[in-house]
């Protein structure tokens, strides 16, 4: 790993209006430390099936590629422009207008030209210019075409393991374009060649074989959530059970692993037990389908699909009516954009409807996955739930809407209601920084490697500003999100540009505010850290 | 250097037709062979390219939402950015295509020490609307020259269009106004260091295309008038598809305007002009948000090798029996005897 600058020098000669002199295409990228992932290891690819170079590593001076790898490419393009409407309009009608340039956290936080989403997306239309088009041959470099060589390969690689399919730059685009869609299309092609990064493609093998990211077997999963459990025995009095592949429940529970084995997702899922036993759910969790996340999805569109097949067998075998989702952002928008169209129809399961209020989740009525939000706020609403949110007042809270279930879902009110009930000091981020517009953790779409933590700190920089902001100007402390990602490595941001601010799941903070019948007086919250005016007591 | 390429290509294209028409004569050519030419190549360009995006599927249902889903009966959503139903749908392309929505929501990034701000930044937006707007108003006037008798409509407009009495005869506002946002739109490309290290001669050159039109066309209403009697002669029998050389004298000024038109017309669909068709078609904004209410095919979808539960309960028996979680070999039957 290498040094990571410190915060002072980081930004030192950051200037968004510079621009270099060469021309962008003659400008070849740079594979220093800490700016990019490594390579995968050659027998995750051989255990998955899929091709790859062998050992190798991006700051190779020669890569080895196979010897027909520009007639794969080429031949990919051309598959993905039949296969991808997105794909073909969008290297077709961009202007170059330029709304998108400073919307993107990697530009704002290197000042990388290549960062504009607009030139990110240039390195492959320049490329269908110049080896498909007429003009784009004919013209060259006045219309934006260049050749495919080996150069640009790398190119892709380095830039689109740059982009963490945010979308920020597709709401500001007057066409919507996306390069998101760009990205994933992009490194679904690269994969052709077998080029991929390690970090993202070993949770992609122990999710395939194993069922989740870190490869937990069903044993560990269990003395985990154990362990938990006697936390909260220890915090709350209560003894909690928590059903495991219990045939024929309600409810499947399903949520990012992260939530059972990490800091600080482990409470999060505290908070989500506290409840389903306050309220009496009858759900269950799976240790087959033990992973929401889906690291696929950052892969390849086929792997995606392959990971999470699991999750649809397994609500058939155990014959469960629907399925709840956890906390997490990407796991969401792969819920809520694909699993329709991968897996449905799912006429084995009901409409989802809560045990408790009698909600008929309309709006969830087909693919039949509920967001653990939407199943909160509608608890609260019904006054289901009672709460001490004092029991918050040592945090005072602010929102991350994470990029995944705000632009690729668009759940913003939810969580906010959800916060607004359970704790007593909530303060939104400066409005250009939040909701729709929100800024992602820079560290998403498997992008969350230690080797590539310069890239980490830059891309979240500015949504680290914007804390900074209002922990400045309000004393925040805590910032609640509803992502396991952004649990994972939000708290290195914070620590290295706004130290003193920790991260939260919207559920640990309704496990701690959460009024429950047979528990004792609660000195602590759900992290042992004494409540507001019990300092003593601990 | 792009903008020299740009102006270099412009130039020839004028000469074009000052050496057909001034020098060589060949002035049925230049006026009804040339326009038809142009004019096919955008209508069936435009074509072309609708069905060559229709023709690849959009496997999945992608729609940025820049707005609340709909969920909850009682939170309040937001139709226009996350619609739910198609006639929402069309509300929010209506809003897109006609009123540029996204780019009025453009921000400004910059730093204030070390500070990240954000200022708005609704210039680009300005002169974007200007020039489109000014653009179609103009399309429309002209159509008083194709058609006889003139509907109301055109000489509304026209009347509207001209009502500022900027001197003899009237200067028409969108005149003014679609060369200041060409101009905009030009100098920004030139200034704004971003912008311009992202563009290329094919960003420039079709800005000074559209800007010589206008200017030439200024130039004609203003100064050196030509015959309008032939031109109206002209452009009946080419949209009546009985073309006809016109008995007046047609400008020189005037061949040049209509031959850079009909450059620009054949231009247009093999160019990023196509985003005027193109918008139609973006899938992150012309599809709904109904994600999980209704289910969206993909035709190319195929099934996937993924690791079942029987193969998985296999590998993990002795220490799921040992832990105490639930064996299911009743499943492992009835799916083996399915398959």
């Amino acid at each position: 790993m290498s040094k990571l600058p410190k915060p002072d020098e980081l930004l030192k000669d950051l200037d968004l209006h510079k621009t270099p002199e060469k021309h962008w295409m003659d400008i070849a990228p740079e594979f220093k430390p800490g700016k990019f992932c490594y390579a995968v290891e050659p027998q995750v690819m051989e255990d998955l099936g899929r091709p790859h170079l062998g050992k190798w590593q991006p700051y190779d001076e020669k890569w080895p590629l196979p010897d027909d790898w520009k007639e794969r490419i080429l031949k990919g393009i051309r598959d993905r422009m039949e296969r991808f409407r997105s794909f073909k309009l969008f290297m077709d009608i961009c202007v170059r207008c330029g709304a998108c340039a400073d919307k993107c956290h990697y530009f704002l936080g290197s000042g990388d030209p290549k960062n504009m989403p607009v030139l990110r997306a240039e390195l492959i239309r320049s490329i269908i210019k110049g080896e498909f088009s007429f003009f784009g041959k004919l013209f060259g470099r006045m219309a934006g075409a260049r050749p495919l060589t080996e150069e640009v390969l790398k190119e892709w690689f380095y830039y689109f393991y740059q982009c963490t399919e945010c979308r920020r730059c597709s709401v500001f685009c007057p066409y919507g374009i996306d390069t998101a869609e760009v990205t994933i299309i992009m490194r679904d092609l690269l994969h052709e060649l077998g080029i991929a990064t390690d970090w993202a493609m070993k949770p992609v093998r122990f999710s395939h074989f194993i069922g989740n990211h870190i490869g937990l077997q069903p044993h560990t999963i269990k003395e985990n959530i154990e362990f938990l459990l006697g936390d909260i025995a220890e915090i709350t009095g209560l003894n909690i059970e928590v059903p495991i592949n219990k045939k024929g429940a309600e409810i499947l529970f399903v949520t990012p692993s992260a939530d059972f084995f990490a800091d600080p997702g482990i409470y999060t899922f505290m908070g989500y037990v506290l409840l389903f036993h306050h309220i009496g759910l009858d759900y269950t969790i799976s240790t087959y389908a033990s992973e929401g996340g889906n690291f696929g999805f950052f892969n390849a569109v086929e792997l995606a699909k392959k990971l999470h097949a699991k999750i649809y067998e397994e609500a058939r075998r155990l014959k469960v009516k629907w399925i709840l989702g956890g906390e997490c952002g990407h796991m969401w928008r792969v819920w809520h954009q694909y699993h329709n169209t991968w897996f449905g129809p799912f006429n084995y399961m009901d409409i989802p409807r809560s045990p408790i209020t009698g909600t008929v989740f309309e709006h969830a009525k087909d693919n039949k996955i509920v967001h653990i939000c939407e199943f909160t706020a509608d608890l609260i609403a019904h006054g289901k739930l009672k709460f001490d949110p004092s029991r918050n007042d040592h945090v005072i809270v602010t929102f991350h809407d994470s990029c995944n279930t705000s632009r690729g879902m668009g759940i913003f009110e939810e969580p906010r209601f959800i916060l607004k009930n359970v704790c007593n000091n909530f303060v939104e981020m400066p409005e250009n920084t939040i909701r729709e517009k929100t800024f992602c953790c820079g560290s998403g779409s498997g992008l969350n490697a230690d080797e590539y933590m310069e890239m980490r700190m830059r891309g979240g920089f500015p949504r680290a500003n914007a804390v900074q902001y209002v922990n400045q100007k309000y004393g925040v402390n805590t910032m609640a999100c509803i992502c396991a990602i952004d649990r994972a490595v939000l708290p290195t941001l914070m620590k290295y540009w706004v130290p003193g601010v920790e991260i939260a799941g919207v559920h640990e903070l309704v496990g701690n505010a959460l009024i429950m019948e047979g528990e004792k007086e609660r000195t602590t919250d759900l992290r042992y850290r004494p409540l507001k005016g019990m300092e003593e007591e601990v | 250097m792009n903008l020299v390429f740009s102006i270099l290509m412009l130039i020839i294209l004028i000469l074009i037709p000052v050496i057909g028409v001034g020098a060589l004569g060949l002035n049925s050519l230049f006026a009804i062979f040339i326009p038809y030419l142009g004019f096919a190549l955008f209508f069936f360009g435009l074509i072309y390219r609708m069905i060559d995006w229709a023709r690849s599927p959009q496997p999945f249902k992608i729609p940025t939402t820049c707005g609340q889903q709909k969920s909850l009966s009682w939170i309040k959503r937001s139709r226009l950015e996350s619609p739910a139903t198609t006639w929402e749908v069309y509300l929010r392309m209506f809003f897109e295509v006609f009123l540029f929505r996204s780019l009025f929501r453009n921000l400004r990034a910059d730093f204030d020490g070390k500070r990240l701000i954000y200022g708005s930044a609704k210039w680009l937006w300005l002169g974007a609307i200007l020039f489109h707007v000014s653009f179609l108003i103009i399309l429309i006037r002209h159509l008083r020259f194709f058609v006889y008798p003139v509907p109301g409509v055109i000489t509304t407009i026209d009347f509207v269009d001209s009502f500022f009495q900027l001197g003899l005869p009237p200067i028409y506002l969108t005149d003014a106004l679609i060369l200041a946002g060409l101009g905009f739109l030009l100098l920004r490309r030139l200034i704004d260091a971003k912008v311009n290290y992202l563009s290329y001669a094919s960003d420039y050159f079709p800005l000074l295309l559209i800007i010589t039109i206008a200017a030439t066309g200024i130039l004609m209403r203003l100064y050196i008038k030509p015959d309008l009697y032939a031109i109206k002669q002209l452009a009946y029998g080419l949209a009546t598809f009985n073309p006809v050389m016109p008995e007046g004298k047609l400008s020189l000024l005037f061949y040049i305007h209509l031959f850079l038109v009909s450059s620009l017309a054949a231009y247009f669909p093999f160019s990023k002009l196509v985003h005027m068709v193109g918008v139609f078609f973006s899938p992150t904004r012309n599809m709904a948000n109904d994600n999980r209410m209704k289910r969206h095919v993909n035709p190319w979808d195929y099934p996937v090798k993924y690791t079942t539960y029987c193969d998985w309960q296999e590998k993990f028996r002795d220490v799921m029996e040992e832990a105490g979680i639930p064996i299911d070999d009743e499943w492992c039957k009835e799916t083996q005897k399915q398959a």
